[in-house]
């Protein structure tokens, strides 16, 4: 298909999206990235059976925990596609990058709050 | 097992007020179990705090480190080390083992990132249950293995009261009427005879009400 996403997005591989836990995506968020999206399989199709949905909950106990510290929720996402759908992964990464981009840059790089 | 709840994050922040070097200690036991100050909420909390303070452009330092339990001094002595390197030690132990680490570092200030709620149990991964409030003279061989006194909002002694309906209690339709689990437990047990015995006036001096309560037991000490 030879589709392409945007080039701030980087990738991090894992075995399921239920490796990620809550602490991986702090630590991304206090090394500075302005975003952290999940990119699972679909719900009801996961090899490990409850892999997305334990990332799903994960990522909404997450925009929680954003929220709490001033820096908003809405930086963190959890998106749900096929291994087959690399159309629906480049869009995903499209609107998170507009989402992130209207954002603007983390507030946890330039101190912006004082 | 003691359950409790995380403080809100601002009120921790509100009561670090101006220290910026924190000792921030967790604990391998209950708070463990039910998720709310073990080594991993411990990373979680430190995290939050490094992001805020990094967001306002302002430096901060927390050390984490998890205490195999704060309620024996020995684990508390642990840290003296270095306890003296920050402002604040920040425990998210219950409040016995917050005051007990108070008690070991008597010039350091300690403050408490969780709220102690109840004596329960885990009712399935993530939710816990309260089932106990350490009244000092347990009834439960009267009562079916239920407790009138955790499980009844009234703590009556002699159940239901008019807000029971349907097996529910009036103060929230969620909330089992703590003496129709008394009666349904009487009746699988073909004890159902055993309501009919008139439980007396509780001795509430094992409770609280004779203040603070102490256990010794001589042939353990050294």
């Amino acid at each position: 298909m030879r589709l392409s996403y945007p080039s701030n997005v980087k990738v991090v591989k894992v075995p399921c999206t239920g490796r990620v836990d809550i602490l991986l995506i702090l630590h991304a968020f206090e090394n500075g990235v302005d975003g952290v999206y999940l990119a699972g399989c679909l719900e009801g199709e996961c090899h490990f059976l409850k892999g997305n949905l334990r990332a799903k909950k994960r990522v909404q106990y997450v925009k929680g925990l954003l929220e709490e510290v001033g820096i908003g929720g809405e930086r963190v996402e959890m998106f749900n596609m096929s291994a087959s759908q690399g159309q629906r992964f480049a869009q995903c990464a499209q609107e998170m990058t507009e989402r992130v981009r209207s954002l603007g840059p983390s507030p946890v790089k330039g101190g912006s709050k004082k | 097992m003691i359950v409790g709840n995380r403080k809100e994050f601002q009120e921790i922040v509100g009561m670090l007020g101006s220290n910026r070097r924190v000792l921030l200690l967790g604990c391998n036991e209950c708070v463990t179990v039910c998720g709310v100050g073990g080594e991993k909420e411990v990373g979680v909390l430190a995290s939050e705090l490094r992001i805020h303070w990094k967001t306002a452009g302002e430096t901060f330092e927390v050390k984490e480190h998890t205490l195999e339990r704060q309620c024996d001094y020995e684990y508390i002595d642990q840290v003296r080390g270095f306890v003296g390197d920050y402002d604040v030690i920040l425990s998210m132990a219950c409040g016995a083992g917050v005051q007990y680490v108070a008690e070991a570092y008597k010039t350091k200030l300690v403050m408490p990132a969780v709220n102690t709620t109840f004596l329960g149990v885990t009712l399935e991964q993530g939710v816990w249950s309260e089932r106990c409030q350490g009244c000092g003279a347990c009834i439960l061989d009267m009562t079916g293995g239920v407790c009138p006194i955790a499980r009844c909002a009234k703590s009556l002694m002699n159940g239901p009261c008019g807000g029971s309906s349907g097996g529910k209690c009036e103060v929230d339709k969620e909330v089992d009427c703590g003496w129709q689990l008394i009666i349904d437990r009487l009746t699988e047990l073909g004890q159902l005879d055993r309501y009919e015995d008139i439980i007396p006036v509780k001795d509430w001096r094992s409770s609280r009400e004779a203040g603070p309560r102490k256990r010794i037991r001589e042939d353990l000490r050294l």
